[in-house]
C-alpha cells in the first residue's frame, strides 16, 4: 500500500509522539537495550512457553493441583495477595475525593493506575487457573449463582475494574489530547469513586468470606466468622503500604517527569500515610485479639501452626504498627517506607496461610499441596507483565505530573 | 449461629460498614435438624455388614460408563487398592476403603464413601455459575454445561468429593456420584451401586424411613452399633447415612464437622450487600457535601478578608 508523503509524515508524527517518546523508530529501539529489559526478555522467554503448555496441555501436568488442593497459588498468591495489594486506588481514592485531602492528590492517579492494573493482572492470572477460562463471562452471561461468594467477587470484581477504568480515562484523554472526553471523564470521577468504595468494601471482605464455607477445612486459628472484617482491614493497610512503595519508587525512578520535584513534600505524605497505616493496623490488631477471644482457640497457640499464627499477628501486625509510629513522632520517612515493604510481605503471609499454608491442616503431610515450578514461573512472568505495562503507561501518560495543558482537577 | 452472627453484625455496625443491621432479618435455614424434603430418597450404609468385593464401585463405573473399567471378575480380585485409603476421583465416583478394626483385628471395616448429596449442600451454595442443583427427590447433579472450572465447590464440599478431570485441557469437568439420578427418577429405580451388593449393606428408600430403620436397628442391636447415625444430622443431613460398629472417626469420617449447614455459613455475609450499597454511597455523599460546603465557606472569608483589606 502506498501512502503519500503527507499522510506518512502525519502518521509517524503521532507514532513518534505518543508511543515513541519522541524519539526515531530506532532510537526508540536501542534505548529499550537496558539491563533492566534484558531480565525481562529472559523471564518472558521462559514464561510464554510455560503458559502455553498451560493452555494446551491443561491443569495436571502443568502445576501440582490435586483433587484435594483444588486452589494453589494462582488463587492463593495471584488472586488474593495481588487484590489486597491492589487496594491503594481505594483508599487514596475515599482520602482525596471523599475526604477532601488535597495534599494527598498527587497520589491519586498513580494509585488508580496501580489498582487498575493490580486487579487486571489478578483476573489474567485467574484465568489460567480456571479449567474453562473461555466461560469468564459465565457468571455474568449465562448463569447466576447468586447464593455463591464468589459470584458476588466476580461481579464486583469486573465491575470495580470498570469505575478504576473511569477514573484513570483523563490520563489517557489528555495523553491523547481529547479535551471533551476528558472533561466528561473528570465530572464521572466522584461517580466512580464512591461506586468503588462501596465495590470495594464488599470484593475486599467477600475473598476472606470464600472461606467461611471451609470451617473444616481451614486451621481454627484462622478461621473466624469475622474473616471479612480481616481481610477488609488488611487490604486496606495493604493499600496503603503500597501506594508508599509505589510513591517513593515512581518519585525516584521517574522523578525526570516531575517538575518541581519536592522531597520533602513526598516525605510529609509518605508520613502522613504511614500514620494511618499504624493506625490501620493497631486496629486490626486489636480485631484479631477480638477474634481469637471469641474463636476460643487460644489452646491452640502451642502448636507449630500456633507459633505461625504468632509471627503473623505479632511479627507482621502489631509490630509494624509499631515501626510505623515510631516513624511517624520522630519523622523518619525513610523508616515508614521500609516498614511499608516489610507489612506488604505480612499480607502476602497472610493471604498464603489462609489459602495454602493452614489449609487443609488435617491432610497428611504426603497429600498437601506444594506449588510446580511451572506454576511459580506463570505468576512471575504475570506480574513482570504487569510491571511492563505500568512502565509504558507511566512514561507516556500524565500520571505523576500535571498535564501543562490542563488545570488541575477540581471537585 | 444466631449468637455469633448477632456479634458480627455488631461488630460491623460498629465500623460502620451498615448502620444498625443488628435486627434485619435473614432467611433462617439454618438451626440443627433440617426437615428436608419429604420424599427424599437415601441410602442407608450400614458398615458391619460390607464385605470389601468392590461390586459397587464396578457397577458405579458401568453405569456411569467411566474409564479403566476392568472385567468385575478380575476387579474383585484386585486387592492392592486396600493398602492405600483413597478418595473419589475423576474416574471413579466411588471409592472402598479397608480399616482396621479395633475389636477384631482379624475382621477388616470395609466403608464405601461417595458424595453423601447433603440436604443444604456446600458445593452448591460455592458455585457462582449454579452448576448443581439439590433435586427434591434427593440427588445433588452437577451440569457441566454450565461449569467455568473454579474449582470452589471442591473447596467448599466438607466430605472432600467433588473430583476433577485435571488431565482434560479444553472440557475438564468436575465429577462426583450422582446418585443414580437417572435410575432413581423412575419408579421402582434403585442406584446401580446398591442394586449389585451381593450382601445388601445398603438400604435405598425414603430418608425419613431409613433415620427410623437406623434407629432400630441401634436398639436392636446395642453391642453391634455406635449409637449414632452419621449423616443424620451432620452439616444440617445428608441423604446417604451410615451405621458404624465403632467410633466414626476411626473407619475415616470426619466427626468435627457440626450440624450446621454449609451454606448458612456465608449468608450473614451475603445479606451485607445491599445495605452497603445504600448506606455507603449516602455516607460519602454527607461527607463529600459537607468537604465542599467547608472549602466554599473557607474561600468567601478569605474573599471577605482580601476585600477588606483593600477596602480600607
Ligand atoms: S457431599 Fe459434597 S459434593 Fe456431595 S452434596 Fe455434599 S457438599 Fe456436595
Ligand atoms: S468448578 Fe464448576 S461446578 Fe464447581 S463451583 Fe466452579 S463453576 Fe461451579
Ligand atoms: S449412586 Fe450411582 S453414581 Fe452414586 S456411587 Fe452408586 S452407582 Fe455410583
Amino acid at each position: 500500500m502506498e501512502s503519500t508523503p503527507a499522510t506518512m509524515k502525519l502518521e509517524s508524527s503521532w507514532m513518534r509522539d505518543k508511543i515513541f517518546l519522541g524519539m526515531t523508530w530506532g532510537d526508540y529501539v536501542r534505548s529499550n537495550f537496558t539491563k533492566f529489559n534484558a531480565v525481562v526478555a529472559l523471564i518472558l522467554l521462559v514464561g510464554i512457553p510455560v503458559i502455553l503448555y498451560r493452555i494446551i496441555f491443561g491443569l495436571g501436568p502443568s502445576t501440582n493441583l490435586s483433587d484435594n488442593n483444588p486452589w494453589g497459588i494462582w488463587i492463593g498468591f495471584d488472586m488474593l495477595c495481588g487484590v489486597a495489594l491492589a487496594a491503594g486506588g481505594f483508599v487514596i481514592g475515599t482520602a482525596v475525593h471523599i475526604f477532601g485531602m488535597k495534599e494527598y492528590g498527587f497520589l491519586f492517579r498513580p494509585a488508580v493506575l496501580t489498582g487498575f492494573l493490580g486487579y487486571l493482572f489478578a483476573i489474567i492470572a485467574l484465568t489460567f487457573d480456571l479449567g474453562r477460562y473461555y466461560r469468564l463471562p459465565y457468571p455474568m452471561f449465562v448463569s447466576w449463582g447468586v447464593s455463591s461468594v464468589l459470584f458476588l467477587v466476580a461481579w464486583h470484581v469486573a465491575l470495580y475494574l470498570s469505575c478504576q477504568f473511569v477514573e484513570w480515562c483523563p490520563a489517557i484523554f489528555e495523553w491523547l489530547n481529547m479535551k471533551k472526553a476528558r472533561k466528561i471523564f473528570i465530572k464521572a470521577t466522584l461517580g466512580a469513586t464512591i461506586f468503588g468504595v462501596c465495590l470495594s468494601m464488599l470484593h475486599q471482605s467477600a475473598l476472606g468470606s470464600i472461606f467461611l464455607l471451609m470451617p473444616e477445612k481451614l486451621h481454627p486459628l484462622w478461621y473466624s466468622e469475622y474473616i471479612p472484617l480481616f481481610f477488609f482491614m488488611s487490604a486496606v493497610v495493604g493499600g496503603i503500604a503500597m501506594t508508599i512503595i509505589e510513591s517513593s519508587a515512581s518519585h525516584k525512578i521517574f522523578s525526570h517527569q516531575i517538575k518541581v520535584h519536592d522531597p520533602e513534600h513526598l516525605n510529609r505524605v509518605t508520613l502522613g500515610l504511614g500514620k494511618a497505616a499504624s493506625v490501620t493496623l493497631f486496629a486490626y490488631f486489636f480485631m484479631k485479639m477480638i477474634g481469637l477471644a471469641h474463636g476460643d482457640t487460644w489452646s491452640y497457640l502451642d502448636t507449630p501452626y500456633g507459633y505461625l499464627y504468632l509471627v503473623e499477628v505479632f511479627g507482621f501486625v502489631l509490630l509494624p504498627a509499631m515501626i510505623f509510629m515510631y516513624a511517624v513522632q520522630n519523622n523518619l520517612a525513610g523508616w515508614v517506607r521500609g516498614c511499608a515493604i516489610y507489612t506488604v510481605f505480612g499480607i502476602i503471609l497472610n493471604r498464603l496461610d489462609h489459602s495454602i499454608i493452614a489449609y487443609n491442616w488435617h491432610l497428611a503431610w504426603k497429600d498437601r499441596y506444594f506449588p510446580s515450578w511451572m506454576e511459580v514461573v506463570l505468576t512471575i512472568t504475570v506480574v513482570t507483565i504487569g510491571i511492563l505495562t505500568f512502565q509504558w503507561i507511566m512514561n507516556r501518560m500524565p500520571i505523576l505530573y500535571e498535564h501543562p495543558d490542563y488545570e488541575p482537577e477540581e471537585h | 449461629m444466631d449468637n455469633s452472627r448477632r456479634n458480627f453484625f455488631r461488630v460491623l455496625a460498629g465500623l460502620g460498614l451498615s448502620a444498625s443491621l443488628g435486627g434485619t432479618s435473614i432467611a433462617r435455614a439454618d438451626g440443627g435438624l433440617l426437615p428436608g424434603y419429604p420424599n427424599q430418597f437415601g441410602v442407608l450404609v450400614d458398615t458391619t455388614v460390607c464385605i470389601g468385593c468392590r461390586r459397587c464401585e464396578w457397577a458405579c463405573k458401568e453405569w456411569n460408563k467411566l474409564p479403566d473399567q476392568m472385567d468385575l471378575k478380575e476387579y474383585e480380585k484386585d486387592q492392592s487398592v486396600f493398602q492405600d485409603v483413597r478418595r473419589t476421583h475423576a474416574n471413579t465416583y466411588t471409592v472402598v476403603n479397608r480399616f482396621e478394626n479395633p475389636r477384631d483385628s482379624s475382621k477388616p471395616i470395609f466403608v464405601k464413601k461417595q458424595c453423601m448429596h447433603c440436604y443444604e449442600p456446600g458445593c452448591a451454595s460455592s458455585c457462582f455459575v449454579k452448576a448443581f442443583t439439590k433435586r427434591p427427590i434427593g440427588p445433588v447433579t452437577y451440569d457441566a454445561s454450565l461449569c467455568v472450572g473454579c474449582r470452589y465447590c471442591m473447596a467448599a464440599c466438607p466430605f472432600d468429593i467433588p473430583a476433577y478431570q485435571y488431565d482434560n485441557p479444553w472440557t475438564p469437568e468436575v465429577t462426583k456420584c450422582t446418585f443414580c439420578f437417572d435410575r432413581i427418577s423412575k419408579e421402582g429405580g434403585i442406584p446401580a451401586c446398591v442394586s449389585i451388593c451381593p450382601v445388601e449393606t445398603m438400604t435405598f428408600g425414603k430418608r425419613t424411613d431409613l433415620i427410623d430403620l437406623a434407629h432400630k436397628k441401634i436398639m436392636d442391636n446395642p453391642g453391634r452399633y455406635v449409637n449414632h447415625v452419621y449423616g443424620e444430622t451432620e452439616v444440617g443431613g445428608t441423604s446417604w447415612m451410615y451405621l458404624s460398629a465403632v467410633p466414626f472417626d476411626k473407619i475415616g469420617f470426619r466427626t468435627d464437622l457440626g450440624t450446621t449447614p454449609i451454606p448458612t455459613l456465608s449468608k450473614p455475609f451475603l445479606s451485607l450487600v445491599s445495605p452497603v450499597f445504600i448506606v455507603v454511597p449516602a455516607l460519602a455523599m454527607g461527607m463529600y457535601s459537607f468537604k465542599k460546603r467547608r472549602d466554599e465557606i473557607e474561600k468567601d472569608e478569605i474573599k471577605k478578608a482580601l476585600e477588606k483589606k483593600e477596602g480600607k
